[in-house]
């Protein structure tokens, strides 16, 4: 019966985010597009943190890199989008690969401590490389591509861009999910609940723990790739710390123990931003305190919290 | 050769900064097993408070420096008890969790008060100008004051660990807390007193770099960067390692400035990956010891 109700759920959620162009105001489009993107970005940092158990804050790297090599690539040679995208999960990955490498040797405290230094340095690169990144002025002034040679979408139509974001971000989703669920997730999850179990079984945990950031580096680097086309510029405030909070916040709002939990939170997180940057410019010092308040009395999240309520669950619990 | 002379002050000056801060650090890890993510904006808050101290209530540098971090270790006592004091006894992430949100909020706080500008502190007419050492280097009073003042700190730090009684409960509390309930400390104030004690070693630290280096709103994530490759290089939890770990991290900047100024910027990160590799648990710190 609950997994019925859950189906017709999803599926109103699907027809509501297919039906959004044509019923919903024009701003809500560019709500949209946001949402999705942050959202897929938000659930790769999730197969990190509520999956595998290791809190990055340095996540933002790999989607600004995804940014900047979309970027780049639409402004050196016109690849088409999807070729660009490409690009964009490759970099995501060999960044994650080379970051993770020297940060999963140790405990999660080192680990926090060094996605953040290892974040910051890419930060540092881009705003100081000029001649490949342009500084603090960050990519601009590329021309979108069409999505495969041949095809004449207009992408510079929001509506449009909207439906190429949401049919990839569906299907990015779908990969992801598949990998959580597989032997390969389950893995990932015993590692979250005792490492140290997880190791005497034989398996290799830190190999497991690279390939997961690995993974969660790629996905975040197509999100990056995304969003370029929709800002129309790859700027460094995209690597910077602060732009690791977000996935954090989103994840933390959503609930991290559900597969959706990112989604959901970063709707909630873009909708909020949206409504409260109207009366303020401190949006950071909202963010800050909506974190503090949800690890501190919430640490189930908004989705996680009312899910448990509908299935009797101890919401004191540990995600 | 003067100016090699000149490089190593600097790497000096910069080296017993960064102790300063990354043993507070280190000293809140070894008690409460928090890595406190706000430290650096604590350093800036001290930074901050010192300035207007100085600006607005006229009152000279002197005064700043003993006034300012005793805010703000009394605003990390209102921290311990209103907000952190729900995450003790948690997993390790919640504590993260908790004091990342503490950053974005100290620091979006401080751009709210005293806005994204740059601010500029002068340094008090007596340590203000050069003075000539044997050898014929010339090198700012106020940068030597620096050296004086970290070496004060590192010698008075070790002292308090190792010489009194409240080191001794600090770190009978950071090896067994437990054991040390027992034995009739109150362990829940040690936890409090030594979070304030990190957050006003922080402020010393701000107010001390005030007029050496500009105060900016991006100042405190500089500096908790930097503080987190000296306690990767030196070790977590290790004092020594603190000292070892500034001063190398010192010398990388000190003369990667002067040698190699391209590729400054990531050196400090290339260090710290030679060690992740090399010596996992950094150079002074045993595996376990985290």
């Amino acid at each position: 019966m609950k997994t019925v109700l859950t189906l017709v759920v999803l599926a109103a959620i699907l027809a509501g985010l297919v039906a959004l162009p044509h019923v919903a105001p024009y701003y809500y489009i560019f709500l949209g597009t946001e949402i999705l993107v942050l959202g897929l970005f938000a659930a790769s940092f999730n197969l990190v943190f509520g999956y595998t158990g290791m809190l990055s804050f340095g996540h933002a790297a790999f989607y600004g890199v995804g940014a900047y090599a979309t970027a780049l690539v639409l402004l050196h040679w016109q690849w088409p989008l999807l070729a660009c995208l490409a690009v964009s999960m490759g970099a995501g990955a060999v960044l994650a690969l080379v970051i993770g490498f020297l940060s999963v040797r140790l405990d999660e405290v080192y680990f926090a401590m060094l996605t953040l230094a290892f974040g910051m340095m890419v930060f540092a690169v881009a705003h100081q490389w000029r001649s490949l990144t342009n500084g603090s002025d960050g990519i601009a002034g590329f021309l979108t591509t069409p999505l495969l040679p041949g095809v004449d979408w207009i992408l510079d139509d929001p509506a449009v861009y909207y439906y190429v974001v949401l049919g990839l971000v569906l299907l990015a989703s779908a990969v992801l999910y598949l990998i959580c669920r597989s032997s390969f997730g389950l893995v990932l999850r015993a590692i979250r609940q005792n490492p140290e179990r997880v190791a005497f079984c034989g398996i290799n945990v830190k190999a497991y723990r690279l390939a997961a950031f690995t993974v969660a580096g790629a996905f975040a680097g197509l999100a990056g790739g995304l969003m370029a086309p929709f800002l129309r510029v790859a700027s460094p405030d995209m690597l910077h710390w602060s732009m690791s909070a977000e996935p954090v916040l989103m994840t933390i709002l959503g609930g991290a123990g559900y597969f959706l939990g990112p989604f959901f939170g970063a709707a909630v997180f873009v909708l909020l931003e949206s409504w409260i940057t109207d009366f303020t410019d401190a949006w950071m010092l909202v963010l800050g305190i909506l974190l503090a308040l949800m690890v501190m009395f919430f640490r189930r999240g908004v989705l996680g919290t009312m899910l448990d309520r509908i299935r009797g669950i101890d919401t004191a619990g540990r995600p | 050769m003067t100016g090699f002379f000149t490089a190593l002050l600097n790497s000096l000056d910069i080296g017993l900064l960064l102790f300063v801060i990354a043993v507070g650090l280190n000293i809140v890890f070894g008690v409460l097993n928090v890595i406190n993510f706000a430290h650096g904006a604590l350093y800036m808050l001290g930074a901050y408070l010192g300035f207007s101290v100085m600006a607005m209530l006229g009152w000279p540098f002197w005064a700043a420096l003993v006034v300012a971090p005793i805010g703000v270790a009394l605003l990390a006592v209102l921290i311990d008890r209103l907000v952190l004091r729900f995450i003790y006894g948690r997993e390790v992430t919640d504590s993260l969790l908790l004091t990342f949100a503490l950053l974005l909020i100290l620091n979006e706080s401080v751009r709210l008060i005293w806005g994204s500008g740059i601010h500029v502190v002068e340094p008090p007419a007596l340590l203000d100008g050069t003075l000539e050492l044997p050898g014929g280097v010339r090198y700012p009073i106020y940068g030597l004051f620096v050296i004086a003042v970290g070496g004060v700190l590192v010698a008075g730090l070790w002292a308090l660990f190792n010489r009194t009684r409240a080191g001794r409960i600090m770190r009978a509390a950071s090896l067994d807390p437990e054991m040390a309930q027992v034995l009739g400390i109150n362990t829940r104030a040690v936890v409090t007193g030594v979070f304030a004690f990190g957050a006003w070693l922080a402020a010393v630290g701000g107010v001390v770099a005030a007029p050496m280096r500009a105060i900016d709103p991006g100042m405190g994530d500089k500096i908790i960067i930097e503080s987190f490759i000296v306690v990767v290089i030196g070790g977590l939890g290790s004092f020594p390692g603190a000292l070892v770990g500034a001063l190398i991290l010192g010398l990388i900047h000190g003369l990667g400035g002067r040698y190699l100024p391209d590729v400054n910027l990531i050196l400090p990160y290339i260090g710290m990956a030679i060690v992740l590799m090399v010596r996992p648990h950094g150079l002074m710190g045993r595996p376990g010891a985290s």
